[in-house]
């Protein structure tokens, strides 16, 4: 083991890291420190000068942007996509992990392979399929898949599939191979050896995934964009678009609007920043 | 949302543990028939899900790659044109080339900028340093962030009258509109988010590495640069390919944030723009778009076939 300066870095390194780290903060810094200032007093004393504090800035994003509503769909949208995601990932890990079929390898080129297209390349046909089945009315107002959160949902689940099931199935790899010997000597059905023996023994990389994928879906741009027609049903990520017409003459409005959006994955990085850090890493260790 | 994820395999570090213990498969007793029909759901259903919504659009794609369809009518109304799409869009289709270009131009500056400055921090920050921690937060916050949220948050610079790099630098250019410069505007925006990413993958791999290794090159005198070069990078060969897998990928989808800034026009042309402004734009052209399309994905098909091989091999020696 190597101890004492070689394993430390010299000052001017620290330096360096310390002031690119500082640039790192300051966009977000930016916006919040002009999110509480007054557009009257910035435009006449521009920019780079302080002053002009105030809170209304929030309150006016938040009605003018109808945020509210935007919220709430992102909520519709992330947290069943979430679920889902987890659920079916971890059920077809569970069969990777649990028994040695000869399509496994297959299987998992075939889950793996679908999260890296480029989502664009399957818009035409997708984008046809909505449109073709119907839903009923008390589903989707558009009548179709189309336009619908269902549609939204189900194609952001298909997307996420592959990187949950290859994390989730190499943590189930981890698991010791008594535990299914000695669970089939009592009888446990598949099922049961799935969701009350597995499941709950892999809960941190399930907790790790949770993180990672509702800062993706919420995050997600091009599906909601092209597939909820209305702009009413936007999640707030493909919102943005419009309410830069919205903000378009107001950027100390434009700020807190970016704030406010910012705000629930910064919360979750913050808080959870360990999980979303071993999400994103779990794939590369080996369990 | 647009991002390549890394299921990046550590880099060759036989433990103990995998080292001694082969596997125990199990063994394959005969399940009953009622376990066998769960069985068969649980790989069922989310297949359907993958197939369905990623792997028959994607052929569709193909097929109507050949077509020429507005895409009102019914299926009848398809008009079957050969290579004609293909041959349109490399002949007479004038943002295409321009769109390549861009693709090609948002790859070269995310290797060089950010993806380089990402390794770079990692190798600083796996090592001791006062305030590691604080730092990586730093670097790695901006991840979180969405690029439409990023490309929105940006404009306060780049913005032609209330933006602060025209105030600081006394100049009146419009770094969103003016197609000469847009483009730089949106990679310096990009690479904010992109460096942390990178950095955080880099850090995973370089915590796999074998201390010893270093050691051993330290004892030989190797300095910390020619130690990295000929004993660590060597070691981190899988997550390397990982890293140039994601870059390309990333590269290739662009999408969300030149949506925001213009909707990808002027200046800001990238192919998955022009897939989904063909299709969803007010002329539909089916075909045309599908060819778009296709070319897209003949080329990520290279690189995703490069990471499967790197995963694979991974899980084929577990």
């Amino acid at each position: 083991m190597i101890v004492g300066s070689q394993r430390t870095r010299g000052p001017v390194v620290t330096v360096i890291v310390a002031l690119l780290a500082l640039a790192w903060v300051f966009p977000l810094f930016w916006a919040v420190l002009n999110s509480f200032r007054d557009y009257a007093y910035t435009s006449e004393n521009g920019y780079v000068s302080l002053g002009g504090w105030t809170l209304a800035n929030y309150q006016n994003a938040w009605e003018r942007g109808n945020l509210g509503v935007h919220f709430w769909n992102s909520v519709l949208i992330t947290l069943p996509a979430v679920a889902l995601t987890l659920f079916l990932a971890s059920m077809v890990a569970f069969v990777l992990a649990r028994f040695s079929y000869r399509f496994n390898l297959a299987l998992l080129g075939v889950f793996l392979a679908a999260n890296l297209l480029p989502p664009q390349a399957l818009l035409v046909p997708v984008f046809r399929i909505y449109r073709m089945i119907p839903l009923p009315e008390f589903m989707s107002d558009s009548g179709q898949v189309l336009g619908s959160f269902w549609g939204l949902i189900a194609i952001n689940v298909a997307f996420q599939l592959g990187f949950c099931t290859f994390v989730l199935s190499n943590y189930m790899k981890t698991l010791p191979h008594e535990l299914y010997e000695s669970a089939m000597l009592d009888g446990a059905s598949v099922w049961r050896q799935y969701w009350q023996l597995t499941m709950p023994l892999v809960r941190p990389a399930l907790a790790a995934l949770a993180t990672l994928q509702t800062t993706w879906i919420y995050n997600e741009f091009f599906w909601a964009t092209v597939l909820l027609q209305d702009g009413d049903k936007f999640p707030i990520t493909s919102a943005l678009n419009r309410l830069r017409g919205q903000f378009f003459v107001d950027y100390n409005l434009l700020a807190a609007g970016s704030v406010l959006v910012a705000l629930p994955v910064l919360i979750v990085f913050f808080v959870l920043q360990k999980q979303f850090v071993s999400g994103l890493t779990l794939g590369s260790t080996k369990g | 949302m647009s991002q390549a994820q890394p299921t990046a395999p550590a880099p060759p570090d036989p433990g103990p543990e995998d080292a001694t213990t082969t596997r125990v498969k199990a063994p394959r007793k005969r399940l009953g028939p009622r376990d066998r029909a769960v069985v068969v759901t649980m790989v069922t259903i989310p297949t359907v899900f993958v197939v369905g919504l990623v792997w028959l659009p994607a052929l569709g794609s193909l097929v109507l790659s050949f077509a020429s369809w507005s895409g009102i009518g019914g299926f009848d109304t398809i008009e079957w044109v050969g290579g004609k799409n293909y041959q349109d869009i490399v002949n007479i289709y004038p943002p295409f080339w321009p769109a390549i270009q861009h693709n090609i131009i948002w790859l070269l500056f995310l290797v060089v900028g950010p993806t380089v400055l990402g390794i770079l921090l990692a190798v600083i920050l796996d090592r001791e340093l006062r305030g590691s921690r604080l730092y990586q937060t730093a670097f790695f916050m901006p991840v979180v962030l969405s690029l439409a949220l990023i490309g929105f948050i940006w404009q306060l610079f780049y913005s032609r009258d209330q933006g602060l790099l025209n105030a600081v630098l006394g100049t009146e250019v419009d770094w969103y509109g003016d197609p000469d410069i847009n483009l730089w505007a949106v990679l310096v925006a990009t690479a904010w988010r992109h460096t942390g990413y990178i950095m955080l993958i880099y850090l995973a791999g370089l915590k796999g590495v074998d201390d010893t290794l270093r050691e051993a090159s330290a004892i030989d005198g190797a300095g910390e640069v020619k130690t990295f070069f000929s004993v660590v990078f060597p070691v981190m060969r899988p997550i390397n390919l990982i890293v140039v897998v994601i870059v390309v990928i990333e590269s290739l989808r662009a999408f969300d944030i030149v949506w925001v800034v213009n909707q990808g026009r002027n200046g800001l042309e990238l192919i998955a723009a022009l897939v989904t402004s063909n299709v969803v734009g007010e002329a539909s052209r089916i075909g045309f778009g599908s060819a778009l399309a296709v070319i897209m994905m003949v080329i990520s098909s290279v690189f995703i076939t490069i990471y499967l091989r790197v995963v694979m091999k991974d899980e084929e020696a577990r």
